[in-house]
């Protein structure tokens, strides 16, 4: 089997490569049918060891493939460890990445940058693979990096726009923040455990639980409570939690696809995946986990707020992609991994659906993303209609939808979860429903109903998508649909994630729903009684009522509160914060640093000044050398007396 | 009766006069050549002396050699010196500096 875990990973990289070094020489069409191979030959292989491992009931596989170097004892090594959990990922990853690839052949048709957009896409595939199917802490850091230089890359695809580079620079930074946290995590697991590899950690945390270490002389730190919070702000920056959120809607400024693939179905979800995998550690610690459910809570609240006031389309799905990954987070941190690994998977497939439907929406409309000037889309585009409209259905947690189940699983699992925070958090959760259901409608009845308010022209050219686009979106629009209702019987209340996941059995709250869980069907009349489905009815409603029957009341309401409004307009001051105090600050420091340290300390002192002090001593050792010759008989006489006394002498 | 001393202060007064010929000469190249000649001979005197009074010939036929090499070492710098001349057209000291350059 390891060749087929070797040819998962390295499919996609064999595509990027002929994609990147040849695609100018082979044509567009033999480059988008290589990549699109390559991802392809991925996918099937990751069927073929689900059935494997999860069907067949194979053991897991855990070893290295290549050992870099090894020093001091810590082994460097590339590894793959193939469970539930990966085998999921590697699904998800594939099959969202597939039907990317198919849809970038109808979106980017006329872009100059064609080849160079399959080569990244298949890049991040590949490198995507990599850090899902990690062994050990330094390849999953390699796949880390890896995927945020491939988004920093695409999000900066028209690098022509400022917008666009200034968006790519900001995510690069604030990833960095994460990755600084990320990293240091890192170095404490391989200075206290001596290893980097998954199973020597998880096997060694538990003796581990009472070590503590002082990093403020005097406070004594749980050792894994500083690790897990370490790693989990990495997560932060990938999986975009407040407050290093304010990258992931400036990643619109990236072509659609790369949206729907990076920035909503997958990089995005590392950070998820990331606690998922380290469960074992989390576990240990309650502080770690209450500090994950409090940003998670805090995240997909404020978000989904935000994203009441956006104009474009697909700005107003990034809000929700961070919301939804705030309700990840929180299922994280109730200890309902399997929930939160659940929704990723069911959001991978229901947020690519509803970006790549933006997408055909945008592209019927000449590029054109302002909500305000859609408008009756439904008759001009069906099939982009009714997929958006099962994509919507599934992000607000429609009973029957994949993303009710998910949803609403975690929401009881938050319920029934009594770590410190939960109360919080589940008020957060469920008011997050409504806003979810409101600002979700509210940008589905803009778009696709009411009055026509694009102009003539465009009016004249709209028409459904080709199909290369609408396969994909039929293709996502089935799993959004059916996958809750046909895997949340066995993913979260049966044994399907096994030994990948380990949950304490204090917290396990999953089992604690799971003991009253019927049948899914059951699960979903029951939904019907809960406040998430109200709250979700609700927000839905309002949505209509406001922007279909009464539209005065929309900007009435932003008249009345004009202040609130402007506060949210600017990403609650986060923008401008960052801007005026890191961004400032650090452009501040860097000037010190340039100014005393550089060019005077370094530039000044050292460099010149040692230039300086040979010159002024050669000065004076000049006068010695007169080149008279007599001189030197002189000095060489007295060199021969000073020997002659030294040998006579001593 | 001439002690095995006064030979010895002879050689030595000998070896300081051409010392200082060679340090204080300002002017000419050819005394430079003579002190070193001197200084030559000084180390003859003291050769031969010994050689008397410790009754060994050793001493004087090493005077020989000396005397030998010291002809061909005049012979030969008298000849750079006359190369020295015709490039420099001058032999003074003071303007024979360009080792400082």
């Amino acid at each position: 089997m390891k060749g087929i875990y070797l040819t998962i990973a390295l499919a996609p990289m064999i595509g990027a490569v002929i994609a990147g070094f040849f695609g100018s020489r082979i044509g567009r069409t033999a480059t988008h049918l290589a990549t699109t191979a390559g991802v392809a030959v991925s996918f099937v292989c990751s069927l073929i060891v689900f059935k494997y491992i999860v069907l067949d009931g194979n053991p897991t596989f855990n070893g290295s493939i290549y050992t870099w170097l090894v020093s001091d004892g810590i082994r460097f090594e590339i590894g793959f460890l193939i469970d539930e959990l990966t085998t999921l990922m590697m699904m998800v990853v594939t099959f969202v990445s597939l039907m990317v690839h198919i849809y970038t052949i109808g979106y980017m048709k006329d872009d100059p940058g064609y080849q160079r957009f399959f080569c990244y896409i298949s890049l991040f595939t590949f490198s995507m693979l990599m850090l899902v199917m990690s062994n050990n802490f330094l390849q999953l850091f390699f796949g880390w990096e890896a995927v945020g230089l491939v988004s920093y890359l695409l999000i900066g695809f028209w690098h022509t726009r400022e917008t666009a580079i200034y968006a790519n620079l900001k995510a690069f930074l604030v990833n960095r923040v994460g990755d600084f946290g990320f990293l240091l995590g890192i170095a404490a697991v391989a200075m206290y455990f001596n290893s980097l590899d998954y199973a020597d950690v998880f096997a060694a945390a538990p003796m581990m639980s009472d070590v503590t270490i002082q990093i403020i002389p005097g406070h004594d730190w749980s050792l894994l409570t500083v690790i897990c919070i370490l790693l989990f702000i990495g997560a932060m920056g990938k999986s975009a939690q407040v407050p290093l959120h304010v990258w992931l809607p400036d990643s619109m400024e990236g072509p659609t696809p790369i949206s729907a693939l990076i920035h909503a179905a997958t990089m995005v979800t590392a950070g998820i995946f990331l606690v998922a995998r380290m469960s074992p550690m989390y576990e240990l610690s309650e502080v770690a986990l209450s500090f994950v459910l409090i940003i998670g809570a805090v995240t997909a609240l404020s978000m989904g707020v935000l994203g009441l006031i956006q104009n474009d389309i697909k700005r107003v799905v990034a809000y929700s992609t961070l919301s939804q990954l705030g309700y990840m987070t929180v299922a994280l941190g109730a200890s309902a991994y399997a929930a939160g690994v659940f929704h990723l998977m069911t959001h991978a497939f229901f947020k690519a659906l509803l970006f790549l439907a933006a997408g055909s929406v945008i592209i019927a409309m000449h590029h054109e993303q302002d909500i305000r000037k859609m408008g009756g889309l439904k008759k001009y585009m069906p099939i982009t209609y009714w997929t958006a409209l099962i994509g919507s259905l599934a992000l607000i947690g429609f009973p029957g939808t994949s993303g009710f189940f998910s949803k609403d699983a975690i929401i009881e699992a938050v319920h029934a979860s009594t770590i410190p925070g939960a109360g919080f958090a589940y008020t957060a959760v469920l008011i997050g429903v409504f806003i979810t259901a409101l600002y979700t409608f509210r940008m589905f009845f803009l778009v696709f109903h009411g009055k026509e308010r694009m102009d003539e022209h465009t009016r004249e050219h709209l028409k459904e998508s080709p199909w290369v686009v609408t396969v994909p979106l039929v293709l996502l629009a089935i799993p959004s649909l059916m996958i809750g209702y046909v895997t949340i019987d066995n993913m979260l209340f049966g044994d399907y994630f096994g030994d990948s996941i380990v949950v304490h059995e204090s917290r396990d709250v999953l089992a604690q729903i799971g003991a009253s869980f019927t049948s899914a069907g059951a699960f979903m009349v029951h939904g019907l009684i809960t406040p998430a489905f109200w709250f979700a009815m609700a927000g839905l409603g309002t949505a209509w009522f406001v922007y279909m029957r009464r539209p005065d009341l929309a900007d009435f309401a932003k008249q009345q509160c004009l202040p609130l409004f402007k506060l949210l307009d600017r990403n609650y001051g986060c923008d401008e914060f960052n801007d005026k105090v890191f961004a400032a600050g650090s452009r501040k420091v860097g000037r010190i640093l340039s100014e005393t340290g550089d060019a005077k300390l370094i530039d000044g002192y050292m460099v010149n000044g040692s230039a300086n002090a040979v010159g002024w001593l050669a000065s004076v050792a000049r006068y010695t050398q007169t080149g008279y010759l007599y001189h030197y008989a002189f000095a060489m006489i007295l060199g021969l007396v000073g020997l002659l006394t030294l040998f006579v002498m001593v | 009766m001439i002690e095995l001393s006064d030979f010895l202060i002879l050689g030595a007064i000998l070896f300081c006069i051409s010392l200082a010929g060679i340090f204080l000469n300002r002017k000419n190249i050819i005394i430079i050549l003579m002190a070193i000649e001197l200084m030559l001979l000084a180390v003859n005197m003291n050769f031969v002396a010994f050689s008397h009074y410790l009754g060994n010939v050793d001493g004087q036929i090493f005077v020989f050699f000396i005397l030998t090499v010291a002809a061909a070492e005049a012979a030969i710098g008298l000849a750079i010196l006359i190369l020295l001349f015709r490039t420099k057209r001058t032999i003074n000291v003071d303007q024979l500096d360009s080792l400082k350059h």
